[in-house]
């Protein structure tokens, strides 16, 4: 039993002492000689991780789960050792960005959106101040433990004691103070308070020793050793149990997650880890140190527990108070203070940073943004609005402490209060998604994380806050039992029926689900502003960025210098504002005139400043604001971004058009392709013709020399050789004539002479010019026709020709004697059809197109000669289109060709 | 008697050059294609070809050119005829072993002469 005053003194008395530090570091600091610019401080400052509930409750956590207290402090070992990374990225980013808390990182990345600062701020507060109780509370409990022990009753009374013994509002008045003190010492949030980070590596210090002192007393002064101990605790069967790891069962993995995010998404643990971090490169040694720190802190975690459950009958003495219980049942008090005033450093730490991170939030992403756009005209008109600030951030203070305190004393007792530790991790851990999904992929927009964020917080309410409410009797407990309406999908503890997981763990897996798949699919369908989409190219790519960031040259134009710094001094104060425009005078080399034009440079670095102080959201209005008076400002920077999107297009066109060069110059070649086998062509013609006048020619010039030089031929001979040359004279004349009609026709100088034509009268009249020939090599010829058929517009005289050329060849091809050709004339609906049809040997399938191409010739199947000059169809083919029709062959090779001709009747033509 | 084949497909330049030959005082033989050709020299080798470059299934170059592949048959004499006057035409004949060329219409003549002389042994 310890006498009351001495713990009042000493706890004022190391109370007294943070002040102290605090003061000296912070004096040090500004006399230029930090002391906290150190990474073993850092690293002791982030335990504050280690708050009262870990100091107090990891014990009772170890008696009800075993091991199952070890995620909490596996989770942020594994994210130091392992996703150290990801902290670098964070911590880069808001170096650059200059973000004043985890609302203001958020709110940065996705468009400075001041709607999800304000959503931010509004979670970390609903989700943490009960936590801030909490640490009240257990500074209540524990004074009320050592103050009265053995007699325990009184500990659960500690919410009904008087104002003035209520540890509790001393403990938060306190922590007010030394927070306004030493968390709002300055205008600029990003600006380290070293006094307050050195005094939370102090307490670092102070709950390790403690804790371990009070490890060390158990488990070598009460009993002999780790050996003794586990040894007793084994034989016991309350405790053999927690020996392994069933206990804990599912929730490992979830637990261990949610400690891991935590660690970038807890207010707190991103103020020590991200805000104060005064050097990039103290990450290095607070990878391993505070991993170890979480290690030693919980090596007697498990001794104690079973040396209270070995020591204490079951029920006298509340598991979480073990810790001060088992030095004071063994008589030490000596030494049960010294764990009082551990597990008060651990609860002061922890108030002290998350007050500070919280009133940052408030001030800077919900109370300046709706002060900024409600009351905008009334604040242009003070000079200063530094003391504003200042002010807001310390009412802010108060507000939170105050109703910590409240929290405490109504719903102290009650399970929702209880049970907030791990609750309050899963409303942070709604964070996650957007931070980590925002750093690395450029596709999280503003609405898909206000969308996840806010899906996971209802869905956290849900599954924890509402039943807690149950739990405690303000709601009814069927609503847990049996889920709301008796709807039992809807159960809070088994939402969608999924069961085996704690409350904590199903919540999780719950809410982050959503969180997550809102998130991602409202991103992916959404549209990201430019806005969004430079900060998030500017987050994503810091490391790309890096250096460069600074001179994106976003804004230039017509600002003054003076106006800029007009409103700089206004959120700064004049000195900080001064500070700021010399020292970036002197980082630039040259003199800042304030009639000068602000550049680009300046008005970003300006922006900066202000964001440090207001936030990245509000100091974006500001500064768009001031300079849109000026006539430039938002509009330019979307000008500006609208030109990259110009240029962008410009450059999708460039491309286009370079595909439509390439097609065309791909057209050309093959258009020069054409040209050049037309020459060819050309050049094959001519070598064509050449050959065909040459070889009559060739018998001509022969006979007439030989009659020449034989004056002694007999006459039989003599007349033989005449005729020959009279034939082939004639062949050549029609070759000629050929070789003109052709070059008529496809020139369009053809003289048609057009008249009504009476088709059945040209095939009888091509028939009887042809009939000779026929009989004279044995070929049957018919001609089917009807009585009477309709008239047809032609050239009488070319259509008489080209009959008579269809029967030509028919009767070239077929076999002499039992060849047959028929010539029939039928009437379609608008056209007559002529058909000459020979038996024989046909005409090979790949032929049955090229027949009709000029001096393609056809050679006779036995003898291999050709039959004809080779121009006869093309030049058939030249009449029948030009009449308008049509000319073709259909052939089986070895069944004869049948050719047709189509041509359209008077009537029809004129409708055609 | 000196034998002389002519390997043409117009019927009436078949005529005038068996006409001609004849009175010359060769043995002609003729033939309509490139593989008539070949069997009558395979039948028997003549002295001299008058051969016609655009003849049916086998032209006149591959008859050429098989005639020269075979060195029993390379003392027969071979004279291209060809209703094509292009350089490069020629050029090939001559390359593939023909003796000489000549392009139609022909001089009787001339044709007759420098067959004579050749056949002499001039």
């Amino acid at each position: 039993m310890l006498p009351g005053w001495l713990i009042v003194v000493t706890s004022f008395g190391y109370l007294s002492l943070l002040f102290a530090i605090a003061y000296f570091a912070d004096r040090r600091g500004r006399q230029g000689h930090p002391v906290v610019n150190n990474p073993t401080v850092y690293a002791l400052s982030i335990a504050v991780y280690c708050t009262a509930w870990t100091f107090y409750g990891s014990v009772g956590r170890a008696v009800s789960s075993g091991a199952g207290f070890l995620p909490i402090y596996l989770g942020p070992t594994l994210m130091f050792a392992l996703g150290w990374v990801v902290i670098r990225k964070i911590l880069r980013i808001s170096k650059v960005h200059r973000t004043t808390s985890i609302a203001d990182f958020i709110a940065s990345r996705y468009g400075k959106s001041h709607l999800l600062g304000g959503l931010v701020t509004i979670i970390a507060v609903v989700g943490i101040m009960p936590y801030i109780a909490l640490q009240l509370k257990a500074v209540a409990s524990s004074f009320t433990v050592v103050l009265h022990y053995p007699d325990l009753s009184g500990a659960a009374a500690v919410t009904s004691l008087s104002p003035l013994r209520d540890t509790a509002l001393w403990v938060a008045a306190l922590m007010a103070a030394f927070s306004i003190l030493f968390g709002t010492r300055h205008i600029d949030a990003t600006e380290h308070h070293q006094g307050m980070v050195l005094a939370i590596a102090f307490e670092s210090v102070v709950k390790l020793v403690a804790f371990t002192a009070v490890g060390l007393f158990v488990t070598y002064g009460i009993f002999d050793g780790f050996g003794d101990l586990f040894t007793q605790a084994a034989a016991d069967p309350r405790i053999a149990p927690l020996l392994t790891l069933a206990p804990a069962g599912n929730d490992w993995l979830p637990l261990t997650g949610l400690a891991m995010i935590t660690m970038v998404c807890l207010p707190r643990q991103f103020q020590v880890t991200v805000v104060e971090n005064v050097e990039e490169s103290h990450l290095n040694k607070a990878i391993w140190l505070f991993p170890l720190y979480l290690f030693l802190i919980n090596v007697f975690v498990l001794p104690i527990a079973f040396a209270g459950l070995l020591r204490f009958p079951l029920g006298t003495v509340d598991h979480d108070m073990f810790v001060l219980a088992l030095p004071m049942a063994e008589a030490s008090p000596g030494l049960a203070l010294l764990a009082f005033v551990g597990g008060l450093s651990a609860a002061t730490g922890m108030v002290i940073v998350e007050t500070v991170a919280l009133s940052t939030m408030l001030c800077n992403d919900l109370v300046m943004p709706m002060l900024l756009r409600f009351a905008w005209l009334h604040l242009a008109e003070h000079k200063d609005l530094s003391g504003l600030l200042l002010t807001i951030r310390r009412t802010a203070i108060i507000i939170i402490l105050a109703m910590g305190y409240l929290f405490f004393r109504f719903i102290g007792e009650s399970y929702a209060l209880v049970a907030i530790g791990l609750m309050s991790f899963a409303a942070a851990a709604q964070f996650g998604p957007a931070i980590i999904g925002g750093i690395y992929w450029k596709g999280g927009s503003r609405r898909g994380a206000l969308a996840g964020i806010s899906a996971g917080f209802l869905v956290w309410i849900y599954t924890l806050l509402l039943p807690s409410f149950a739990r405690s009797d303000w709601l009814p407990m069927s609503f847990i039992e049996s889920g709301p309406w008796g709807i039992e999908l809807l159960k809070p503890y088994a939402l969608l029926g999924l069961t085996g997981f704690s409350s904590v763990s199903h919540s999780l897996i719950w809410s982050l689900f959503f969180n997550v798949a809102i998130f991602v699919g409202v991103s992916l369908l959404d549209r990201q502003s430019t806005i969004e989409r430079i900060q998030a190219a500017l987050f994503v790519d810091i490391f790309r960025h890096a250096g460069s960031s600074t001179s994106t040259g976003l804004l230039h134009g017509r600002v003054s210098i003076g106006d800029l710094r007009a409103m700089a001094e206004r959120f700064l104060g004049r000195d900080r504002a001064r500070d700021a425009f010399s020292e970036y005078a002197r980082r630039r080399g040259r003199n800042i005139e304030p009639g000068g034009q602000a550049d680009g440079e300046l008005v970003q670095f300006v922006e900066r400043r202000l964001s440090g102080a207001i936030g990245a959201a509000s100091a974006r209005v500001m500064i768009a604001s001031t300079v849109k008076g000026e006539g430039v400002g938002f509009e330019e920077i979307m000008q500006i971004l609208d030109e990259t999107s110009q240029v962008l297009e410009y450059s999708r066109q460039l491309e286009q058009k370079s595909r439509e060069l390439e097609k065309a110059s791909g057209d050309l070649k093959a258009a020069n392709a054409r040209l050049t086998e037309l020459d060819r062509m050309k050049d094959d013609f001519l070598s064509t013709v050449t050959h065909e006048l040459r070889t009559p020619l060739t018998s001509i010039r022969s006979f007439s020399e030989i009659l020449h030089d034989s004056p002694d031929l007999e006459l039989g001979e003599r007349q033989q050789f005449l005729t020959i040359i009279i034939r082939e004279s004639e062949r050549l004349t029609r070759l000629i004539n050929q070789v003109l009609d052709l070059s008529r026709i496809e020139s369009g100088r053809m003289k048609w002479v057009m008249t009504e034509v009476d088709l059945v009268e040209v095939v009888e009249h091509a028939v009887a010019s042809m009939r000779h020939l026929f009989e004279e090599k044995q070929v049957g010829l018919k001609v089917f026709k009807p009585e009477v058929v309709p008239m047809v517009r032609a050239d009488r005289d070319q259509l008489i020709q080209l009959v008579i050329n269809l029967l030509s060849n028919a009767q070239k091809f077929v076999p002499s004697g039992t060849g047959e050709v028929a010539v029939e004339v039928t009437c379609g609906r608008n056209t007559l059809l002529v058909s000459v049809a020979d038996n024989g040997p046909g005409i090979p399938y790949h032929e049955q197109d090229k027949i009709f191409e000029r001096f393609h010739q056809v050679r006779s199947g036995k003898t291999g000669n050709p039959l004809g000059s080779g121009l006869g169809l093309a030049i058939c083919r030249g009449i029948v289109e030009h009449l308008g029709g049509r000319l073709w062959v259909e052939s089986t090779p070895g069944y004869g060709a049948t050719f047709f001709f189509s041509l359209p009747v008077i009537g029809a033509e004129a409708h055609a | 008697m000196k034998s002389i084949l002519v390997v043409e497909d117009e019927p009436n330049i078949v005529l005038s050059l068996q006409f001609l030959m004849k009175k010359a005082g060769f043995e002609v033989r003729v033939a309509n294609d490139g593989e008539e050709a070949l069997a009558l020299v395979q039948d028997r080798a003549p002295d001299l070809i008058l051969l016609d470059v655009m003849i049916p299934k086998r032209d006149g170059f591959d008859v050429c050119q098989t005639i020269r592949a075979n060195s029993d048959w390379k003392d027969v004499y071979i004279i291209l005829l060809t209703a094509k006057g292009r350089e490069v035409d020629r050029e090939k004949g001559i390359a593939l072993g023909a003796n000489d060329y000549v392009t139609k219409p022909f001089s009787t003549r001339d044709l007759t002469e420098k067959v004579k002389q050749i056949l002499s042994g001039g």
